[in-house]
């Protein structure tokens, strides 16, 4: 019954699967984020008080998205990896959390600019706002704790670590973010509420996150083969692969 | 002999009182820190006392926060460096009674002076007297939290050369909450509201950290001690 999670530590096994998944992941990040991107910015009708600004959401939703979703994949794979010593965890951990502060920068970035038409600022002390900064100096943290090391086996244990610290203390940076905000200013100054949102809308938006996580996946295969092979570099099977 | 953990706990606690009581220099190194950050507030923004009561739990939560920050980062080095921290993980007592003893000895030195000398920097802000108490019990339940906090940090940077600016790369956004709600206890009470809420929830954080951190930390000795 536990062959698969113990054929999950083995690193070939995890190379090859990871280079078979990989096309798959793309042609499915082609396929939803093509549907959305066509429907989301052609066909979906414009916000009845945001007009065409709204659109961007279908860049910024997902990337959130995929920023929590990320952490939290490095988090358990580092956790997994700590407490099995499964050492193929450190390597998802390590290929994950690059990606993951490149969708919180994402975030943040296309936030801004969608805040400029709706807020009239780049920058609001949004509590969602705020939360994915703080997000974006946790993934800072395990990046640069896991270099620190001159001792890469070190890094990688130190970094799950911090990492798994992090996925504890993220819900009460949220939460404590959120009240912080509602003390000081009164009101949400955005608010999309989900079931309000009509279903041409709501298509292209759920295409879109499934074709980003699909994109993440891809993107996650390929660094997760090249974690694998620098830190195999040593051993038999990645001379064969490498030569063959 | 063996002793049992409380008794090592009483031990190592003694011995690392005694070992900063030595060097008071260190001892009073980040109490300055914490004066010499507060008073650039007033030059640098202005010293109308009105405008700067409105800063005042924000530069006094800032600077406490800071000068934390600047001693945690000995908390394990000076012991790991000459092999102290080896023995005392050989000594057959679960890290986490060192992890213990070695914050609570760091909290009393750092946290609790700092606390003491709160009030001062407070009249100097224009913070009313009557939020005093507030404001010195909820920095007194932020510098335990932070010292469990950075006690993880210490734990995973100790075997790093140039550890200290990671170590605050990786405490102070674990550490953001602590600071809405210290900041927010002692604006409440200077604004005459009641403070409970904020403390109330500085309080489930201390006791959180208080009791999962020394297991987080030990995790980082054991993977910087290997």
């Amino acid at each position: 019954m536990w062959t698969w999670f113990y054929r999950l530590a083995s690193p070939p096994y995890v190379y090859r699967t990871a280079a078979a998944l990989t096309p798959w992941f793309f042609a499915g990040a082609a396929l939803m984020i093509g549907y959305g991107l066509v429907d989301g910015l052609a066909f979906a009708p414009p916000d009845y008080q945001q007009g065409d600004a709204f659109r961007i959401i279908y860049v910024h939703a997902p990337s959130a998205w995929l920023s929590l979703f990320a952490y939290t994949l490095m988090a358990v794979a580092g956790a997994i990896a700590l407490i099995w010593r499964i050492k193929v965890g450190y390597a998802v951990a390590a290929a994950a959390a690059p990606i993951g502060a490149s969708f919180t920068l994402a975030a943040l970035v296309t936030g801004s600019l969608w805040g400029r038409p709706m807020w009239g600022t780049y920058w609001a002390w949004d509590p969602r706002l705020t939360s994915e900064l703080i997000l974006l100096f946790l993934y800072f943290g395990v990046i640069s704790l896991r270099q620190a090391f001159e001792d890469p086996a070190r890094g990688d244990r130190a970094a799950a670590l911090l990492g798994v610290v992090g996925v504890v203390n993220v819900p009460i940076v949220h939460f404590s973010v959120t009240w912080w905000n509602s003390l000081h200013q009164g009101g949400t100054v955005m608010r999309l509420g989900k079931p309000e949102m009509p279903g041409s809308m709501l298509w292209p938006l759920l295409a879109m996150l499934a074709g980003f996580m699909f994109f993440f996946g891809a993107v996650l295969c390929m660094r997760v083969r090249g974690e694998v092979l620098s830190r195999e570099r040593q051993s038999a099977w990645v001379r064969e692969a490498v030569i063959s | 002999m063996k002793v049992g953990p409380f008794r090592a706990m009483r031990l190592i606690l003694r011995r690392e009182l005694s070992l900063s009581f030595r060097r008071p220099d260190q001892l009073l190194q980040p109490l300055m820190f914490f004066l010499i950050v507060t008073t650039l507030f007033p030059l640098a923004l202005s010293p109308e006392l009105s405008l700067l009561r409105d800063m005042a739990p924000g530069v006094l939560w800032v600077a406490a926060l800071l000068s934390s920050l600047l001693s945690i980062d000995s908390l394990f080095k000076g012991d790991a460096d000459d092999g102290t921290l080896e023995q005392l993980a050989l000594s057959g007592h679960s890290l986490s009674v060192i992890v213990i003893a070695k914050t609570i000895a760091h909290w009393l030195v750092s946290g609790a002076a700092l606390v003491a000398m709160s009030p001062l920097v407070a009249t100097a802000l224009g913070i009313p007297a009557g939020a005093f108490a507030t404001m010195m019990f909820s920095l007194a339940l932020g510098t335990l939290t932070l010292s469990w906090l950075g006690a993880i940090g210490a734990g995973l940077t100790v075997g790093l050369r140039r550890g200290s600016v990671l170590l605050s790369l990786i405490v102070l956004p674990l550490a953001m909450p602590l600071l809405i709600f210290g900041a927010s206890a002692t604006d409440r009470a200077i604004g005459g509201q009641s403070p409970a809420g904020a403390l109330y929830f500085l309080a489930a954080l201390c006791v959180f950290t208080s009791t999962l951190a020394p297991l987080a930390a030990s995790v980082a000795l054991r993977i910087t001690l290997e």
